[in-house]
């Protein structure tokens, strides 16, 4: 990659931040060059983000419902998933795939759901909350 | 690019591990580029563990695994790097503190989720980040930061580190912190320079694990083939997906490694008298602009703006393959003793 080709299209995805890659400039010589981001980049940024966030869409649906627990909207927010929630809350999966039903969240002790609030970064009151 | 702080420098580098350990070694006296950090260390690599999972999805990785680099550099540098774990975050702090009030620069294991200076979009629970502290505001408790990925140095709330520090999941941090144990001298540049890129080229040919190097490519792009892109687009897109993120936000951009990896060649060259480096490096940049093709064809699919055609990528990934099979070989044959 030559200097001049170094993509600065611009990444809506870094905020104004400049990232640094080696490219080839005009003395024929490798060196650092900061971008703006490129497009390629921005769309799996976008599709991972968007992922999310669909989940947590449809988690919020449900909870609405009754069907689901805050629980689950939250850890999708947070980017999560219930494995890496049972890693970041020190639970077995199977428990916290039990306590993403409404129903079970309800009866949860005070102990548990700070845990959770601890693991997503959250209060425990907002866990309570859809919002 | 550079700015100055209490006799610390921050540099924006291309890649966090190499940025913080050039960092380091500048900042104790040895001048050296991120790229010279890099290859020196023999970070460059390619590996398939499908058997560690991000969101469901297989771990790739352009590189080596994380702290290849903290403890490559020992050697050639003559030196010892102090790596520390620790069981809570109040004790992870406590010694951070200690180091930092004792005038040390120390190096961070950290979740890039936690971290607040980072653009929302590029948080997700990645573990294996690394940066820079190199001071404590007395007053507010917070953190002076390099990360060397950012174009200027930051602060960083003191609550925010200690979760980044000891966030849980795939490649936990545990709170580690690295600084040298003694001061690092001059390498010997003509034995530590082939040395080094013997290692890399035995990796990348001659792994006895087929995950591993150009196997392991050739292992993915088979893995890609069989994507069920008409049974399921969608799981398929997520795929390839995360395949360009592993190489574009976290492998530092359409084939960054490569692209350092050219960079420490050209700049080695001369130090170990060995020309036949600096031929090679243009070869590189070229294998670099493939991975970058790779990233376009596969963003185009996701977008929908090229069919969805998995097969097509994995031949990719193939000529990549043989492209590098080819390229280190010769590499092996630069550097014979």
């Amino acid at each position: 990659m030559n200097v001049g080709e170094v993509p600065q299209e611009g990444n809506a995805t870094h905020k104004g931040q400049r990232r640094g890659v080696y490219a080839r400039d005009v003395d024929g010589r490798l060196r650092l060059v900061l971008s703006k981001g490129w497009e390629a980049e921005e769309i799996v940024t976008r599709q991972a983000v968007e992922a999310f966030e669909a989940l947590a869409a449809a988690a919020l649906e449900r909870a609405r419902l009754g069907k689901s627990s805050p629980l689950e909207y939250h850890m999708y927010r947070a980017r999560m998933d219930p494995v890496l929630l049972a890693q970041a809350s020190g639970l077995w999966r199977w428990r916290v795939r039990r306590h993403l039903k409404s129903t079970v969240f309800a009866g949860l002790p005070p102990a548990l759901r700070q845990r959770y609030a601890d693991a997503i970064g959250i209060t425990p009151a907002r866990l309570e909350t859809l919002d | 690019m550079d700015t100055a702080t209490g006799g610390f420098i921050h540099r924006q580098a291309s890649h966090c591990e190499s940025g913080v350990m050039s960092a380091i070694l500048r900042h104790h006296g040895q001048p050296i580029s991120e790229p010279m950090a890099f290859g020196l260390s023999s970070a460059l690599a390619f590996a398939y563990l499908p058997f560690i999972r991000l969101s469901g999805l297989p771990l790739v990785s352009y590189r080596m695994l994380p702290k290849a680099i903290i403890r490559g550099l020992q050697k050639p540098f003559g030196f010892a790097m102090r790596t520390e774990t620790f069981a809570s975050p109040e004790k992870g702090a406590a010694r951070l503190n200690d180091l930092l009030d004792a005038g040390q620069v120390v190096g961070l294991q950290v979740s890039v989720f936690w971290l607040p200076f980072i653009p929302p979009d590029f948080r997700f629970h990645f573990n294996a980040h690394n940066l820079l502290a190199y001071g404590r505001d007395a007053l507010t408790g917070d953190y002076l930061v390099s990360d060397p990925v950012l174009e200027t140095a930051v602060r960083c709330p003191a609550a925010d580190l200690a979760r980044a520090r000891f966030a849980r999941g795939a490649l936990a941090p545990k709170g580690l912190l690295y600084y040298p144990a003694n001061p690092p001298r001059e390498p010997e540049w003509k034995t530590a320079i082939p040395a080094a890129v013997r290692k890399t080229a035995r990796i990348m040919l001659h792994t006895p694990f087929p995950l591993i190097g150009v196997k392991g490519m050739r292992w993915l792009a088979r893995a890609i083939g069989r994507l069920p892109a008409a049974a399921d687009a969608q799981a398929a897109k997520r795929y390839i997906g995360h395949l360009v993120r592993m190489q574009e936000e976290i492998g530092t951009g359409g084939g960054g490694f490569r692209f350092m990896y050219a960079a420490f060649l050209e700049e080695a060259a001369p130090l170990a008298q060995r020309p036949a480096l600096a031929a090679l490096a243009a070869e590189l940049v070229d294998i670099g602009d493939g991975w970058r093709e790779f990233a376009l064809a596969a963003a185009r699919m996701i977008r929908d703006r090229d069919p969805l055609d998995p097969a097509r990528l994995a031949q990719r990934l193939h000529a990549q393959a043989a492209r590098e099979q080819t390229f280190f070989a010769a590499l092996a044959d630069a550097v014979r003793k």
